[in-house]
């Protein structure tokens, strides 16, 4: 008797094969559960959630200043576009004018943290096919981009860069000259990893219509940034909503036709160069004029003027203790962060602390689709298809 | 243009809510309960038991096309007796780059809703978020379990009435900050 199609499906000996949840190939803590016909995956289960740390909670008890560090432990690659989101959050909220010199300054620090982001998905991409060299050049430039923040408000990774209402100061002499570095050298670096990588044979060989997910699909599944753009939706907050000036500055955005895993590689090379583009843009076109608004509730005052000026202790008080009450309200607020539109959803009761506070996390929302880009795919290729969407932990998990 | 209910808000915005208004109002009736221009932001109250048809109408209308379901939350307001908790949508027409936002509110007695995610394969982890924090309900949801706290866990930790402090500390009392 001839078998059927069902007797050969029901005879087949699926393995069941558990990736993560600490797996150093997947860049973070996440467990999928995957069934396997050989070396194919039938079906994918992921558990998120290992490092939920209840931000949206956290931020119903804190004062507004004091949620600007929980923003940096979302997508902690680009911590500071998480925090100036925020802040404009806030600004909203107050209806605060931010003086034109503090915006492009926080374009160029948010350009600078879209290229960290980016250098950090293409060069893991790089890694997984096995080219390890890539990564190591660029990120010898990404530690400069990190000095620039380090000079800029002091901390590296976990930013918390920026005050509501404009920049914690003016940027240092050698800020600008370590920016000044890092506009001269990087294109060549860059350039340098596009032609090691790029074209490369085995990496195209492993990345090219793998992990794809079509425009209708990435839709559906409400993916931003990135890589909905690599599917081929030319969708920016940065070009449809504009905020902190980038209506001032001119840059393409890319796209990509197939959304596989080289698609969204390819798209996040060309926008390190559209963001080199914009930093050059604000230097040229800086501004001049005061870094932040005349909002002091919101901003400490100069340590001098605590010891001298009545008003000035009054606000340092109140800002240290968060007693700045907020006006009642409800906004949205959406920027472009290194992985799609991060919102922030806020309802203000009109006290210290938001009454709720939801964040849109793209990571959270996309990786949904993850069972469905790798199925019937290899194993190997669902490594690259994860790194490819550059899912970080921490946003996922809030 | 002057418009006294809606403050501050721009003529895009108010351009937008009453057009909104007036497809939903003469599709669904009384369905839409109220609404209001928060920020710029055109946001539609819909009664629970229309709120799918109401989505499924914004989505696939050619005269809407909120096609892309930006973001959803639970919302939890102990004070609003008998509308303690509500659902809120927030849909984006992209090609004409329109977002609007909709909320069911619903009483503690009856936390369910009709998912979305026949509509949108996003709505699958928001829903799944909403009932982990919220405790609701979504009815035909293909999975509805825990998604971020582990599923032991046997409440819904974004609920008002679990205060973040731990109970046992005394250092924190409002009344030593003057509140």
């Amino acid at each position: 008797m001839k078998e059927t199609a069902e007797d050969l499906e029901a005879k087949k000996d699926y393995s069941t094969l558990n990736l993560g949840p600490t797996h150093p190939a997947t860049h973070g803590i996440f467990q999928n559960v995957l069934t396997m016909d050989g070396e194919i995956i039938v079906d994918a289960v992921p558990t998120i959630g290992y490092i939920h740390r209840a931000f949206e909670k956290l931020a119903e008890r804190r004062p507004y200043n004091q949620i600007t560090p929980i923003t940096d432990r979302l997508n902690y690659c680009s911590s500071p576009i998480n925090n100036m989101g925020w802040h404009m959050t806030v600004e909203k909220l107050i209806g605060c004018e931010v003086p034109k010199r503090a915006q492009y300054l926080r374009v160029i620090i948010m350009e600078l943290a879209r290229i960290a982001d980016h250098i950090v998905c293409d060069t893991v991409i790089a890694v997984d096919t096995g080219a390890m060299t890539g990564f190591l050049y660029l990120f010898q430039w990404r530690e400069l981009i990190y000095e620039i923040y380090e000079e800029v408000c002091g901390a590296r990774l976990t930013t918390n860069i920026g005050r509501i209402g404009g920049m914690e100061r003016e940027f240092s002499d050698k800020a600008w000259s370590k920016l000044d570095q890092f506009m001269k050298g990087f294109p060549k670096a860059l350039n340098e990893f596009n032609n090691l990588v790029t074209r490369n044979r085995i990496f195209m060989d492993r990345t090219l219509n793998t992990g794809a997910i079509s425009a209708e699909r990435a839709l559906e599944y409400s993916f931003s940034g990135p890589n909905l753009r690599a599917a081929g939706v030319d969708y920016d907050v940065r070009v449809m909503n504009p905020y902190s000036s980038y209506q001032d500055f001119e840059f393409i955005i890319p796209v990509g036709t197939n959304g596989d895993t080289y698609d969204r590689y390819m798209v996040r090379m060309e926008e390190m160069w559209q963001s080199m583009s914009i930093i050059e843009q604000a230097l040229k076109n800086m501004p001049d004029g005061p870094v932040h608004a005349d909002v002091p509730e919101f901003y400490l005052p100069p340590k001098e003027d605590v010891y001298s000026k009545m008003e000035a202790l009054i606000y340092h008080f109140k800002i240290v203790m968060g007693e700045t009450d907020v006006p009642k309200g409800e906004v949205y607020h959406c920027v472009e962060a290194g992985n799609g539109e991060l919102g922030y959803y806020l309802i203000s009761d009109g006290g210290r602390t938001p009454f709720r506070l939801h964040m849109r996390r793209p990571c959270f929302i996309y990786y949904q689709a993850y069972p469905e880009m790798i199925k019937g795919g290899m194993l190997s290729d669902a490594i690259l298809t994860m790194s490819s969407m550059n899912v970080i932990a921490g946003e996922l998990d809030a | 243009m002057h418009h006294p209910q809606h403050p501050g808000a721009s003529t895009a915005s108010i351009e937008l809510h009453d057009n909104v208004k007036s497809l939903i109002s003469a599709k669904f009736g009384d369905a839409l309960i109220r609404s209001q221009i928060d920020y710029d932001f055109p946001v539609f109250v819909i009664r629970k038991d229309a709120i799918h048809d109401v989505l499924a109408f914004l989505k696939d209308s050619a005269d809407t096309g909120f096609t892309y379901l930006t973001t959803m939350c639970g919302i939890h307001f102990p004070d609003n007796t008998g509308e303690e908790f509500a659902m809120m949508y927030q849909l984006h027409n992209m090609q004409r780059n329109l977002r609007i936002r909709l909320k069911v509110f619903m009483g503690t007695k009856d936390l369910t809703l009709p998912t979305a995610t026949d509509l949108w394969a996003a709505a699958n982890w928001m829903e799944r978020e909403a009932f982990d924090f919220y405790g609701f309900k979504f009815s035909g949801h293909p999975n509805l379990t825990r998604i971020l706290n582990m599923d032991e866990m046997n409440y819904h930790p974004l609920r008002k009435e679990y205060a973040l402090e731990d109970a046992t500390r005394d250092d924190k009392k409002d009344e030593y900050f003057g509140r």
